[in-house]
């Protein structure tokens, strides 16, 4: 597919698929992955990255975000995004998803999450089949959950027969009406419509049930709360195809961060209480949680500097979700190797992609990373298309300094 | 006739904030400071010629993105017997009904040199959105369920006038304390005075975690009563009491609704006070709204008008030069 050369990365500490970390070289050729370890070497006519000593690793494979931003993502050292169906128009019929599974080549790769539901209004099946055969990875509910548990079921037997995951968002829409918040003393105070945390442990209950009579599998795109990861937790346990997610917005930040009113901090599902913040640190430490996606949505003054329940929710996080992922294993919650489980092996799995690990004949989407670089959220400065991140001005570490997609490096920072 | 005196500094330390946006955020002593400022404006209004030419040659734009008729009213004669130009912009009849954003909307007011703006609006925090934008004072008259502080400064200067000190009196807010800011701001002003809180609503209508508000949360009306020495009794709007919230509006007043023999269960002497408008027969009977003695409503409006003089007297003082505010000529 590549008509670049051969590349070989060299002088690196490479992460394998394995778990281990061995210093040696990496070469790919016509993108994918030929060889790597300890006795590696350039051969003549390959481009050659000297890692002088950073962390090689796979590029980041992101699920559930709602805009395709390259320079964002290729900061971030994401190769590979499932892009929510939640676009206008929605991705709810084949040619839609034909478009978008191309938009990002040759540089990046965008993997379009089919809509459940016509207009995602949670009613009629979308034609999934013919979705799934224009490019499609996944089916998603988009922002909202399909409140009539028969629709639910249909389609997770539906999808489940074309061998795709139900991405679902889990609130209870009866429970959560209009809410954009969670009902605790920061919402009390601040007057904003809130609702219950408990609407995600329902939710999650009923599609757990569903999947299971279903016998299909489902994907949690955002667990925030200790009841519902509770409910996954248990789900695993007793062997049901049960997934969950989270964004590094629901183990930094509780719904303290709602302060004056700051839009920035509006997201869906909302940020939660101290508790259920520990308990996703937690779950992400006990294996509950799968993966750590970014939910990038830039948006900008038109949508956040307004009012905070007439704001639209959402954070451009594809810049921060590797450093704040990182914080993880600063702080000995996870090990280096779960890390990327949690940002690329894990996701790429779930897509049934061919990447995300470093072995030979997977696709070579490679980052390059100081894992200690100190460098300082400035969402002034940011390379996504607008800076909407509560954690402007906060120090971070961890920084990509090479990105390499299909064997050919990436522009971007 | 015991409680706090509160002392406070002199000049501008006395209110050392540049707006009215919320209760939250402001020292007991500076509230005790606002409530001393109204009592001159109390007794002004009482007299024949109720005008003063403090803010002459200021202009007070009161813009109003939310339907208002008594609030409105108050702050346009508060501000006229200062003497200022005050305009009101309604919304129905502004440029946000064409879709300007508040933002814009804000920085055409602010470019017109408005000396003080009064901003009410139906979402939480727009208030605080315009007075970050704006180069003059902001006045917060009921930003969405957030706060409406010139309303609790003005049930502060009524309850004080009334019982003269806050420490040891219980005062019960019974109805949608879920949706009120007018609740909110209350709980905040009156606990901060030292006041004994009670809150009083169905579970539907009482927001999470009020408790942390310093307050005591109860459903049962009569047990929220018992030794009550006020009453605040806040408007339920019609359109929770279809079915979502409250089964009818007959079944409301049968828990909740403030009849006199209830009120026999509060001290002989409590205070009755709403906020207006009322819904008379459904959460407070007319024999006691209207009951001589004991009902505080009328008061509250003509407080009302001393309070946002006050407001606006004190927010001005920088601009104007005061001496010891910080302007000109001052300090």
């Amino acid at each position: 597919m590549s008509q670049h050369a051969p590349l070989a990365i060299v002088n690196g500490r490479l992460l394998l698929a394995d778990g281990t970390v061995i210093a040696g070289a990496l070469r790919s050729e016509r993108g994918f992955i030929v060889a790597l370890g300890a006795d590696v070497a350039p051969q003549d006519g390959d481009t050659v990255h000297d890692a002088a000593g950073a962390l090689v690793t796979p590029g980041l494979v992101d699920i559930g975000v709602f805009a395709i931003d390259k320079p964002a993502f290729h900061f971030g050292g994401v190769t590979r995004a499932a892009l929510m169906p939640d676009q206008n128009p929605p991705l709810d019929v084949p040619a839609r998803v034909r478009f978008a599974a191309q938009s990002g080549k040759p540089d990046f790769w965008v993997h379009p999450l089919a809509a459940a539901t016509r207009d995602l209004e949670g009613e009629a099946l979308a034609e999934i089949a013919m979705m799934r055969d224009a490019g499609a990875r996944a089916v998603a509910t988009g922002r909202r959950w399909i409140g009539d548990s028969g629709t639910m079921l249909r389609l997770l037997q539906y999808a489940g027969m074309l061998g795709l995951t139900v991405i679902t968002h889990a609130e209870d829409a009866g429970i959560v009406g209009s809410a954009v918040a969670t009902a605790g003393e920061m919402a009390t105070r601040l007057g904003l419509p809130s609702a219950p945390a408990e609407a995600e442990a329902l939710a999650v209950a009923r599609d757990i049930a569903l999947a299971e009579l279903a016998n299909a599998p489902i994907h949690f795109r955002n667990v925030t709360t200790a009841a519902a990861l509770d409910l996954v937790r248990r789900a695993k346990a007793r062997g049901l195809k049960v997934s969950a997610g989270v964004s590094p917005a629901y183990f930094m930040l509780s719904d303290v961060a709602l302060g004056a009113f700051r839009t920035f901090a509006h997201l869906s599902p909302p940020l939660r209480g101290e508790a259920d913040r520990k308990a996703v640190i937690a779950a992400i430490a006990d294996g509950t949680i799968d993966l750590i996606g970014s939910g990038h949505d830039p948006r900008g003054p038109e949508d956040k500097r307004l009012p905070f329940a007439d704001s639209a929710p959402g954070m451009a996080g594809a810049e921060t979700l590797l450093p704040l992922t990182l914080s993880l294993v600063r702080d000995g919650v996870i090990d280096l190797p779960r890390a990327f489980a949690l940002l690329a092996a894990n996701p790429a799995r779930l897509l049934g992609v061919n990447a995300g690990r470093l072995e030979v004949s997977a696709e070579a989407d490679v980052a390059v990373i100081d894992t200690d670089r100190p460098w300082i959220v400035n969402s002034d400065k940011m390379a996504a298309s607008a800076g909407n991140t509560p954690f402007d001005r906060q120090p971070v570490q961890g920084r990509v300094l090479a990105l390499f997609k299909g064997g050919v490096a990436v522009r971007g920072r | 006739m015991t409680g706090p005196e509160y002392t406070y500094p002199e000049g501008a330390a006395a209110f050392p904030h540049r707006g009215l946006v919320a209760i939250a955020g402001l020292a007991p002593h500076e509230i005790w400071f606002l409530l001393d400022e109204a009592e001159q404006w109390v007794a002004l209004n009482r007299e024949a010629k109720k005008r003063r030419d403090l803010l002459s040659g200021l202009t007070i734009i009161n813009a109003f993105f939310e339907n208002s008729t008594r609030t409105l009213l108050s702050f346009e004669i508060a501000g006229k017997r200062l003497g200022a130009d005050v305009v009101n912009m309604a919304v129905a009849t502004s440029s946000v009904k064409k879709g300007e954003t508040l933002i814009d909307t804000a920085m055409t007011l602010n470019a017109m040199h408005a000396d003080a703006i009064v901003i009410r609006h139906a979402s939480s925090g727009a208030v605080q959105l315009i007075a970050d934008k704006v180069d003059c004072p902001v006045l917060n008259a009921g930003d969405g369920q957030h706060e409406h502080p010139t309303q609790a400064l003005l049930d502060a200067l009524t309850i004080r006038q009334a019982k003269r000190a806050f420490a040891g009196l219980r005062v019960t807010i019974c109805g949608d304390i879920l949706h009120s800011r007018v609740a909110r701001s209350n709980v905040i002003a009156l606990a901060s005075l030292g006041a004994e809180v009670r809150v009083c609503a169905p579970p539907a209508l009482m927001p999470a975690d009020i408790e942390q508000m310093g307050v005591t949360a109860f459903h049962d009306f009569d047990a929220a009563l018992a030794g009550a020495d006020v009453v605040m009794m806040l408007r339920l709007q019609l359109e929770r009491m279809q079915g979502q919230f409250i089964p009818s509006p007959r079944e409301y007043r049968h828990l909740y609704g403030l009849t006199l023999d209830r009120l026999a269960k509060a001290e002989p002497d409590a205070l009755v006070m709403h906020p207006g408008p009322m819904n008379r027969g459904i959460e407070i009977d007319s024999n006691v709204a209207d009951h001589v003695e004991r009902s505080m409503i009328t008061t509250q409006v003509e407080m009302g008008v001393a309070m946002r003089m006050a407001c606006l007297d004190v927010l001005t003082r920088q601009a104007r030069g005061v001496p010891g505010w910080g302007g000109e000529a001052g300090a």
